[in-house]
């Protein structure tokens, strides 16, 4: 134990003399939480939008009011013209463009029917989507809305008409804030990160000016070496995680629904595992340059696979099965429950399980390729 | 049987890098309380020798027995007995002088008052208890050496390796770290020098000349000079590297 | 010319040497490629959902049907009353509850009106409101269906034409994006790492004091970089088109002078970071802080730049990769020509020409 004290003892002395390491713990949290939350949005309104007009009827007028009232889109302008909307839909002026044929109104009120064209710059998938998702949405309320409107002219339709009517509850986060979703799942990355990268980078720099060897003939004991590293970056990732909950809950105002306590026991958990991950990279780089380009491409393919941007449910079942075997996923998954919804231990249970068995097999192998003697 | 007061036990160690072959059989002994040169140029594996006696790499063959015990099986026994200086400077640039004794002295297990006693002790030996508490980068390099050494025995080994230890010092620092060395071995501390510097050679009780991975010679400096029908061991060093 | 071709050489020898980079270098893009183009997607589909159903009638029991055959749904558990959904949610299984009211048919008939509820997990708000988009998009339909079986009505049917790329594949967008990360990848972070390494080590002053002109030193340690930089931008064009069928529609020779002029760009921001920079350690963190986070968040690569706050919008506009990415996916998607595109075009000579001379700049004065 006493063998274990002295690395500690011998790391914070090294940490708090090193004028680059303070403005890493302090000021990367708020960086990352002030652009990525702001920066990471997919909250996507606005779509850009134009009408091509060539109707001209008050059936036609209503539709662009509606376009142009709703939250989710942006009227551009209104043209008679195919080519001015082609244009600016391949210049990016605009996301999507409606062609109100001639004679709409007309058409309609005589077949009872008509065909109306919607384009969608779908370069960008997913704003492509949500473009065409929010426009059928919009469409269906706008037949129920001519529909009265033509009733009185045409008074058989209303009557017989079953109404379905449907309630839309956003559960948690009924604003549909996105930097509610965002933040937690930052933290996470934000403690991941500089666990993995100060353990690998720590003991690689000490193999990197010769120190190390000094150590390997010293009469110390594998674990003790590692443990004496480990719990100093351990520490300040537990302290990462509380300094960036206090900037989030600053800066945007999040309450936490569930158990800070249960996070916390989670991070104690996760942290094991992911220096572990670090120690690993340690064992397997030469240099620190070396070092950070391995964990920087580890981390990056877990970040892909880890839910924080895109949803794993959505993803194809070979790549929701690699998801299981990243750390950063299980955390993400659970900070959400528990910071949004309140989820507690009994919902969450088979993470910590995981998350136990992470720690446990990693720090294994690491332990087993780290070598006193080569 | 072992003789009671040989320390050093070497037997057709070999280590191989690939197809190099960077120690090639060698055997000696090294007694108890003596100074051991172990002379050589450059990439004459005398660092690769000297890695596999500390128990850092692990020999291709052959076998040895450091303190009565073997470097295959007990190298974790051989690290309590022996202390090691690195040829890479191995104290902590960002740490002051007081605080590199307190940690590597912890490491060995003293206790506080014996870190103490023994911090106090090395200081007024080096004549630097001013210097106590200034950071290792900011010491000019002869000191560094001297208190690399002064570390690496305080836990009060049996023997000490010294890989280089003063390369790139100017003499009269060189001077100095050798009459740490005395004092050391007039402790009866061992101790086991790899140089490249042939008047250090001198110094030396007795010294082996490494060649390409091989021993050519083993013997007091004065009964190689005589052997060779030279003046200086530079002399015998260029006859042996002739061949 | 002689000697400067040795340089360039030997640079090419230090960069081969590290296999570890190399792979990394390499396998990084090509893992990430496959990555985007096979697990990055918002489309929803079968996502779990719960449905309590209090009526449990004929219409309730199509509906139900009609959403679990859509292909975007999975019905995971059906509940028995309005408690089990707080607790369904905060297992995290499911993403959306359908409540049907009791007695849901039968209203419908006499009172020609039912109701249907909603609930989303918004914590995850995009894919609440895709889901919820769905789902009522086709209780609309139903609704539509049973309505027209009666007499026909007033219909505007949309029909929705998903320009460039009619899949709407998140890939097309990540293709360019992913070509602009490696290029600052390489050129600009390699670069002052391998630069700022030289100064470390004193080599630096070695090289300076040969013969050569200062200028060309620089320039011959930056052309493998450049055609490191090509050879891997090659192969994840090649990995988007062949194997995720991404359209190279526009002129390829364009792409190719664009992605040079790209390179320079990001070659100038190195030599720039070397020229300031003491260590490799700050080189590192100046470039991951300065030009990664940048690219990868401040590009409109993932996420649209109009969304940001002011602040960051103007970061994205002096970003040198927003352009560049613009442009690829331009040529590349919508087959644009320069006619299109020689405003962004222009911008980016603009700022490469700006760090380059801000680049020599330093140089001098480092050197005096």
């Amino acid at each position: 134990m006493r063998t274990i004290y002295f690395i500690i003892w011998k790391e914070f002395k090294q940490i708090f003399r090193d004028k680059g390491m303070l403005p890493i713990i302090f000021v990367i949290p708020i960086i990352q939480l002030l652009i990525l939350a702001n920066a990471a949005t997919f909250d996507i309104k606005n779509i850009k939008v134009m009408i091509i007009d060539k109707d001209n009827s008050s059936t036609s007028r209503l539709l662009i009011a509606k376009y142009d009232a709703s939250n989710y889109f942006k009227l551009v302008g209104t043209t008679f013209s195919n080519e001015i909307a082609d244009n600016y839909l391949a210049d990016g002026k605009i996301d999507m463009f409606i062609e109100i044929p001639a004679n709409f109104e007309r058409d309609l009120v005589r077949q009872n029917m008509n065909k109306m064209m919607i384009v969608v710059n779908a370069v960008d998938g997913t704003k492509g989507n949500v473009g065409m998702n929010y426009s059928t949405s919009l469409m269906n309320d706008f037949n129920q809305e001519i529909r009265q409107k033509f009733s009185t002219i045409n008074t058989t339709f209303i009557s017989n008409t079953e109404e379905i009517n449907i309630i839309q509850s956003n559960w948690y986060n009924p604003e549909l804030n996105y930097k509610i979703f965002m933040v937690p799942g930052i933290l996470v990355l934000l403690v991941a990160m500089i666990a993995t990268f100060l353990t690998a980078m720590n003991i690689v720099k000490e193999k990197e000016i010769g120190t190390i060897e000094q150590i390997n003939v010293t009469p110390i004991l594998k674990y003790q070496f590692l443990a004496g590293k480990l719990i100093p970056f351990w520490l300040i990732g537990m302290f990462e995680l509380a300094f960036g909950m206090i900037i989030a809950s600053i800066i945007y105002g999040i309450t936490f629904v569930g158990s800070i306590g249960l996070i916390f026991l989670f991070a104690a958990v996760f942290l094991i595992a992911v220096e572990g991950l670090g120690l690993f990279i340690s064992t397997i780089s030469d240099t620190q340059q070396q070092a950070m380009f391995i964990a920087w491409f580890l981390l990056v393919v877990f970040i892909l696979l880890s839910g924080l941007f895109t949803a794993v449910e959505n993803m194809p079942g070979w790549t929701q099965n690699l998801t299981y075997l990243n750390p950063i996923k299980y955390f993400i998954e659970l900070i959400r429950m528990i910071m949004l919804k309140g989820s507690g231990f009994e919902d969450t249970k088979i993470h910590f399980a995981v998350m136990a068995f992470f720690a446990i097999s990693i720090n294994t192998i690491a332990i087993w390729r780290y070598k006193k003697t080569v | 049987m072992e003789a009671p007061n040989i320390v050093i036990k070497v037997e057709n160690l070999t280590k191989k890098f690939g197809n190099f072959i960077a120690v090639n059989n060698i055997s000696f002994e090294v007694y108890k309380g003596e100074i051991f040169g172990f002379l050589g140029a450059n990439g004459a594996g005398k660092s690769t020798a000297m890695k596999m006696l500390c128990g850092l790499w692990l020999p291709t063959s052959g076998n040895a027995k450091i303190a009565g015990y073997d470097i295959y099986k007990e190298t974790e026994l051989i690290k309590k007995k022996i202390g090691y200086m690195s040829q890479k400077f191995s104290l902590y640039e960002d740490l002051t002088v007081a605080e590199n004794i307190r940690f590597y002295a912890g490491i060995y297990g003293l206790s506080n008052q014996q870190i103490e006693a023994k911090t106090n002790e090395l200081l007024s030996k080096l004549g630097i208890e001013e210097l106590r508490n200034s950071l290792i980068k900011s010491l000019p390099l002869g000191w560094k050496q001297k208190l690399a050494f002064s570390v690496a025995i305080i836990h009060d080994p049996e023997i000490v390796f010294l890989d280089e230890p003063t390369g790139g010092v100017d003499p009269i620092t060189r001077r100095q770290f050798w009459d740490l060395i005395y004092d050391a071995s007039n402790r009866g501390v061992t101790v086991f020098v790899t140089t490249h510097y042939m008047d250090e050679a001198e110094y030396c009780d007795r010294i082996s000349m490494m060649v390409a991975g091989k021993i050519e010679a083993l013997d007091k400096p004065s009964i190689l000079k005589q052997n060779y029908g030279v003046s200086t061991m530079d002399e015998v060093f260029l006859k042996l590297a002739r061949g | 010319m002689k000697r400067f071709w040795g340089f360039v050489h030997k640079e090419f020898l230090h960069i081969f040497r590290d296999k570890r980079t190399l792979i990394i270098l390499f396998g990084m893009p090509i893992i990430q490629i496959l990555l985007f183009g096979y697990a990055i997607t918002n489309e929803v589909r079968n996502a779990n959902i719960a449905i309590l159903d209090l009526s449990k009638d004929a219409v309730t029991n199509s509906i139900i049907n009609k959403i679990s055959s859509s292909g975007y749904f999975m019905i995971y558990d059906n509940l028995d009353n309005l408690d089990e959904i707080e607790t369904v949610f905060k297992t995290g299984k499911v993403k959306e509850v359908i409540v049907f009211e009791s007695g849901f048919a039968q209203k419908l008939k006499s009172n020609k009106k039912a109701e249907i509820q909603i609930i989303t997990d918004a914590t995850d708000p995009n894919t609440g409101t895709t889901l919820y988009f769905y789902t009522s998009n086709i209780i609309k339909n139903y609704q539509m269906e049973i309505n027209l079986v009666q007499q026909p009505f007033l219909n505007i049917i949309p029909e929705i034409q998903a320009r460039y790329n009619p899949l709407l594949k998140g890939v097309y967008l990540f293709v360019p994006g992913l070509i602009t990360i490696i290029l600052m990848l390489v050129c600009a972070m390699m670069t002052s790492i391998s630069l700022t390494k030289e100064k470390e080590l004193g080599s630096m002053e070695v090289l300076l004091a040969s013969p050569m002109k200062p200028f060309l030193v620089i320039i011959s340690k930056v052309i493998p970089y450049l055609i490191l930089s090509l050879i891997i931008s090659t192969v994840i064009l090649l990995i988007g088109h062949y194997n995720f069928g991404v359209p190279i529609r526009g002129n390829l020779i364009l792409l190719y002078l664009e992605i040079t002029l790209f390179i320079i760009t990001a070659l100038s921001l190195g030599i720039l970071i070397s020229t300031k920079a003491q260590t490799q350690q700050v080189a590192l963190m100046v470039s991951l802080a300065g030009l990664m986070l940048p690219t990868i968040l401040l590009s409109g690569f993932i996420f649209p730049i109009e969304n940001m706050p002011l602040p960051l919008q103007i970061i994205a506009h002096i970003n040198p990769s927003t352009y560049f990415m613009i442009i690829v996916r331009d040529i590349m998607i919508k087959g644009s020509g320069l006619e299109f595109l020689w405003q962004e075009t222009a911008i980016l000579i603009g700022i490469t020409l700006v760090l380059i001379i801000a680049s020599i700049k330093n140089f001098r004065i480092r050197l005096q």
